[in-house]
């Protein structure tokens, strides 16, 4: 958008014509041209790398390359700055400045990302084989043992999470959308914001305290993770599906009343179909959101190392709380644990990114065209 | 509709027909909205309940209290709460404002969207394997820099000496908070800056602005409020954080504002997570009540932030 400011089309410009034929721009005299901040950049990448070669033959350590990155970031904001100065003034040096800043602020957050990633695949594969998905770790001391416990846990305890939390939520968006009038719906708004922000671990402890009261104290159950993970679940629905219902057109409602179609019928005809595409997505990504949480299991539902399919009856692994417990307490053979905790890592990553990829393609693919 | 024949009929508006299935229906959206106030209540009326035995109990018999003051057991986890989530949203929120205007206002358009889901990758991670990495890879990376910190600037009081072996500090896991809360202030932060009247940008380009005055002069000033509430938002996650910190932190319970030695103080969350599992008896109880009080000062943060941008909805557009 400001880009032209730097570089005004060669065509609007007055242009002055010097008997050497050769042209001048008005507007581009006392610019930078368009390559220089990449030229600018190359010179301090190759100086930084340099300076670091020169450390690594002196001192003999490994290459730097982190330090070698940094001082390229900060070398290329101060040359920007000098190189500006020189031939733009202040102003636009300042403007390149912050420009270089805030390019290097998006590739610091990349940085974690890509090292996460890299760390993830390649530490995980060393035990992602056939049998961490057919075994569990009934009676596994050191080697081998599988994470099958763990993935039905996590199936049985996010999908009861899930039916309990999907009608309540889609409910109540149906009432802030459609009926919710004064006090009760604005606070219904407002606590359904604040219900987003309750940490994770006070969730379980809820449905621990919960199901204390019930069963007594020491109990540990996969329902009441369940639970837990619905409390957690339940806002983030209710604020996805109350979004995707207000895109419905004011006119669908309205042609459905004209003709004489009770308001119910409206909403589980029109309104719903209309927006279900949009919905199943809010829920995947709600899925996604939970199916991580390590806390709230933790606490409420417990770890185990027995295949367990009754969540009304005993404690239910579930795959984030495997890795926690097998970072945590590691047995004989370390490195065992270590990289079943790993793997276990990378087929949690893998399951919610499969989840935020068919959410994207639900709604890309399912969502109505609406003629906006 | 508007005529005045219409508007003097003293006639009541014509009553709708109300079907049975019209009122079971509008009854099970009410309840289904009532049940979520519930729930709310229902998780502070239990976490008061179970809580009061831990204050009423004689500290003596509560084995981890270990004979103490309750308070002299909750005031270190709650400065290290606190101070851990404060380093966090430090590093976090200039990062995260960096972030949202490149993708707003830097990148190419055709890719700004791309971008945008790069950083909500960040957010898709579990907390869990951001604790094994934090652990593992981070804290491992970092130390040669904490130790050379610690020789070069020891006299200023942040970083003084002695630096942990592992790296495992205070500081590493505010860093692994930052990036956990950075897709979130980002994401917010982005649509404030999107909805900045164009003509407002325009108006500041056409009086010869740079891009960077544009910001400072339009952007900036309309997203103030939008900002400082996606702030308090990320800073009520990094309170609430669990098992980042519970993995990367190696903790002693010490009151310190020192970020590089091995002595760190512990936060309310991963407290609880590490010590709930062999808890027992009154322990239980006592952990419940750090547990409502991490809850009562996230809801203070996050309805703070929530009441900022209701009021500023209507013309500041963050939502």
């Amino acid at each position: 958008m400001a880009q032209t400011v730097a570089a005004p089309p060669q065509g609007k410009a007055p242009l002055n014509r010097p008997s050497n034929g050769q042209m001048s721009n008005v507007y581009a005299s006392g610019r930078l041209g368009k390559p220089v901040p990449w030229i600018v950049l190359g010179i301090s990448l190759a100086v930084s790398v340099a300076i670091f070669a020169l450390f690594q033959m002196a001192s003999g350590d490994a290459y730097n390359v982190a330090g070698a990155i940094v001082l390229t970031g900060v070398l290329n904001g101060l040359f920007i700055y000098i190189t500006a100065l020189l031939v733009e003034g202040v102003r636009q040096a300042k403007d390149r400045l912050v420009t270089t800043l805030v390019s290097s602020a998006f590739i610091i957050a990349l940085a974690p990302l890509i090292s996460l990633f890299i760390t993830v695949l390649s530490r995980g594969t060393a035990r992602f084989d056939l049998q961490l998905f057919s075994e569990s770790m009934r009676n596994v001391v050191g080697e081998g043992g599988g994470v099958l416990h763990a993935i039905v846990g996590t199936l049985i305890m996010t999908g009861i999470a899930t039916v309990i939390s999907v009608p309540i939520g889609l409910l109540t968006s149906i009432y802030l959308v459609e009926y919710g009038r004064g006090a009760l719906a604005r606070a219904i708004t407002f606590f359904v914001d604040v219900m987003t922000g309750i940490p994770s671990i006070v969730a379980g402890l809820f449905a621990y305290a919960l199901f204390t009261l019930i069963f007594g104290p020491g109990i540990r159950l996969g329902i009441a993770g369940a639970v837990a993970l619905s409390v957690l679940m339940i806002p983030v629905v209710v604020r996805s599906s109350e979004e995707m219902l207000r895109l419905v057109p004011n006119e669908l409602r309205e042609a459905a009343f004209a003709l004489g179609v009770p308001k119910w019928l409206t909403i589980l005809k029109v309104v719903l179909p209309t927006s279900i595409a949009g919905i199943t997505t809010g829920v995947m990504l709600a899925i996604a959101r939970v199916i991580g949480e390590t806390a709230p299991l933790l606490v409420a539902a417990g770890f185990t190392q027995n295949m367990n399919y009754n969540p009304f009856d005993g404690r239910m692994q579930s795959l984030p709380v495997f890795v926690y417990s097998s970072y945590v307490s590691q047995g004989t053979d370390a490195q065992a644990y270590i990289d079943r905790a790993w793997a276990a890592a990378l087929t949690l990553i893998l399951i919610v990114m499969a989840l935020n990829l068919i959410a994207r393609i639900v709604a890309r693919i399912f969502s109505p065209k609406l003629g906006r | 509709m508007t005529s005045p024949a219409v508007a003097q009929a003293p006639s009541a508006p014509p009553k709708p027909v109300q079907r049975l299935a019209d009122r079971v229906f509008s009854g099970a959206a009410l309840t289904a909205g009532s049940l979520i106030l519930a729930t709310l209540a229902a998780v502070a009326a239990f976490l008061v309940v179970q809580s009061v035995p831990a204050i009423t109990t004689d500290p003596e018999d509560i084995s981890i209290l270990a004979g103490e003051n309750f308070w002299s057991y909750v005031v270190p986890l709650v400065f290290g709460t606190i101070w851990s989530a404060a380093i966090a949203l430090v590093m976090a929120v200039p990062v995260a404002i960096g972030i949202a205007l490149f993708i707003s206002h830097y990148a190419p358009r055709r890719l700004a969207q791309g971008l945008g889901y790069i950083i909500d990758l960040l957010a898709a991670v579990p907390s869990v394997v951001f604790g094994l990495w934090g652990a593992n890879t981070l804290a491992p990376a970092v130390q040669p820099f904490y130790s050379w910190l610690t020789e070069n600037l020891g006299w200023f009081p942040l970083f003084a000496p002695p630096a942990s072996g592992t790296g495992r500090t205070i500081l590493t896991a505010a860093v692994v908070l930052a990036v956990m809360i950075l897709p979130i202030i980002t994401a917010l932060c982005r649509e404030i800056f999107l909805q900045t009247p164009v003509l407002h940008e325009e108006a500041a380009l056409a009086l010869g602005a740079t891009r960077w005055e544009m910001i400072r002069i339009a952007v900036l000033p309309f997203g103030r409020a939008g900002i400082i509430s996606a702030a308090m938002l990320g800073l009520g996650r990094a309170l609430g954080e669990t098992m980042a910190v519970a993995m990367v932190l190696s903790s002693s319970g010490a009151i310190t504002f020192a970020l590089l030695t091995s002595s760190n103080p512990s936060t309310i969350a991963a407290n609880i997570a590490l010590s709930f599992p062999e808890a027992y008896g009154y322990n239980v109880n006592l952990l419940i009540a750090t547990g409502l009080m991490l809850f009562a000062i996230t809801l203070v943060i996050n309805a703070l932030a929530r009441y900022v941008i209701n009021r500023r909805k209507e013309f500041s557009g963050a939502n």
